[in-house]
């Protein structure tokens, strides 16, 4: 697919920064002047060394954490000053987020927690759990433990169920923390396979991969978020 | 579109001091929010001026309703906030013995209120008794007990079925959890999550507890001393609060 002219993801000039109120009101910036387009099929990895706001820039994307100044344009909307029912919507229908952490309801079968993403947007039960259940197959996860709530699984099975339910849906827009991380090579390879082929299908990509050879196979280009960095305080 | 809900400058003032002000939003069909805050934030007050309990002393709660589309219940007839209360709307309390009826079957209390809508066939009403049973997961065979014979959670999860068998297009909720054990509090959140995506519910959750509204709810708000001092997406709140007392709240939980 050829990248169109418009990004589906557009940052523009971002900052970021804490306050905490608790702790005599200390005034912690932690990023500025962040800037960065993805077109549609284009994979970007962020790099830079832990605690250089890598984690924070995807939260930030993600509506998760609220911008102090700049725009967050995902296909048009500017996440950083939508409503919180707009962000609802881009994240049901536009734009999906693949954290290292799966959080759950307790009790829900690992089907349904993969599928759920699927009816969130009105697809029908059964092809919603017939992707499920292919994606679960595809990623090695035990048909037995299906009808099980992941709660109870292991690490690696958590991430992967985590993978399978940010795969479900066709999102435009995806973000991706460390996808690959400490999977062994099979399920790895299954994982690249599914953002080679998002990326085919016309989806921007941002992604945080530690795992060099897989950060090499599938992004197009890199950008340090050092970069994004307050210049020190004065 | 038009917000299910519009609250516009409620305010509700106990003598001298104040129940909660200036508390304006608007709820949009399929949404849910949660209001949190510690004893006395007000956040009962609010849902008791929302629900109709209350009368609020300023301030206007617009109902979308099904056929004279707006209206402000704050200022329309009795009989028509109590066709409401019996119709669109659904109120789940702490206590389920707020809720049921203690001296009437199971069953009983979910025919009631399709009873007061007006049903009056008995073989349909009790299908649809044994169906909400189903759906709650309680067993057919206790549709003739009486719900004193009923566990905590389970008089909960009837207090449910009775407020969502007339197909309320919104529903508030005190405390729906609370004083359940942590098991039981697990099934019912998965319940009503379900129940919420597929009736497409819109819900106002009043709770103290933030697990419970980061599972639930789509949308926060956090009030402290009868203000709203916060509001924003529930993770986004809950992960990156900006006022002083939600960042208290926030880190004051404990980790499991």
């Amino acid at each position: 697919m050829t990248t169109s002219h418009t990004p589906m993801i557009d940052i523009r000039d971002v900052s970021k920064s804490f306050i905490l109120h608790n702790q005599g009101s200390a005034l912690i910036p932690v990023m500025e002047g962040a800037t960065l387009a993805v077109s549609p099929g284009e994979c970007v990895g962020l790099v830079g060394a832990s605690g250089a706001g890598k984690s924070t820039l995807m939260r930030l994307i993600y509506g998760n954490y609220l911008a102090a100044s700049g725009q967050i344009l995902i296909g048009g909307l500017d996440v950083a000053s939508a409503e919180p029912r707009q962000i609802l919507e881009l994240r049901r229908s536009t734009l999906g987020y693949v954290s290292q952490f799966l959080r759950v309801v307790p009790r829900v079968a690992t089907l349904d927690v993969v599928a759920e993403p699927l009816l969130a947007v009105g697809t029908p039960l059964e092809a919603a759990r017939d992707r499920a259940a292919t994606l679960l197959a595809q990623l090695n996860i035990p048909e037995r433990l299906w009808s099980l709530s992941p709660t109870t699984f292991s690490g690696g099975e958590q991430q992967r169920v985590n993978i399978a339910r940010g795969f479900a849906y066709d999102y435009p827009a995806m973000l991706l923390d460390e996808p690959t991380a400490s999977l062994d090579a099979q399920n790895r390879a299954t994982v690249l396979g599914l953002i080679a082929q998002a990326k085919a299908r016309g989806a921007a990509i941002i992604g945080i991969f530690h795992d060099e050879a897989a950060r090499e196979q599938v992004c197009d280009r890199f950008v340090d978020v050092s970069a994004f960095a307050p210049r020190a305080a004065a | 579109m038009t917000p299910l809900l519009h609250v516009n400058s409620v305010a509700k003032r106990y003598g001298a001091h104040i129940g909660c002000l200036d508390v304006s939003f608007d709820l949009y069909p399929g949404e849910v929010m949660g209001i949190v805050g510690e004893s006395g934030s007000g956040k009962s007050t609010l849902l008791n001026c929302l629900a109709g309990h209350l009368e609020p002393d300023e301030g206007q709660v617009v109902f979308d309703t099904r056929q004279n589309g707006p209206q402000d219940t704050v200022t329309m007839s009795e009989p028509e906030r109590r066709l409401l209360s019996r119709t669109d709307w659904a109120f789940v309390h702490q206590h389920a013995r707020d809720g049921l009826r203690m001296s009437v079957s199971a069953g009983g209390n979910i025919g009631e209120r399709l009873m007061a809508v007006g049903d009056r066939h008995y073989g349909r009403i009790r299908a649809a008794a044994v169906d909400w049973l189903d759906r709650v997961e309680i067993a057919e065979d206790r549709v003739d007990d009486r719900p004193t014979a009923f566990s905590g959670g389970m008089q909960q999860r009837l207090q449910i079925a009775r407020n969502l068998v007339t197909g309320p297009r919104l529903v508030f909720m005190d405390e729906p959890t609370g004083g359940l054990d942590v098991s039981v509090q697990a099934r019912l959140l998965d319940l009503l999550r379900g129940l919420v995506r597929e009736m497409g519910l819109s819900a106002i959750i009043v709770t103290h507890d933030l697990a419970v509204v980061r599972l639930l709810a789509d949308r926060l708000m956090v009030m402290k001393s009868g203000h709203v001092v916060e509001t924003g997406l529930t993770d986004q709140v809950l992960d990156d609060p900006q006022h002083a007392y939600t960042q208290l709240l926030v880190s004051s939980v404990l980790q499991v």
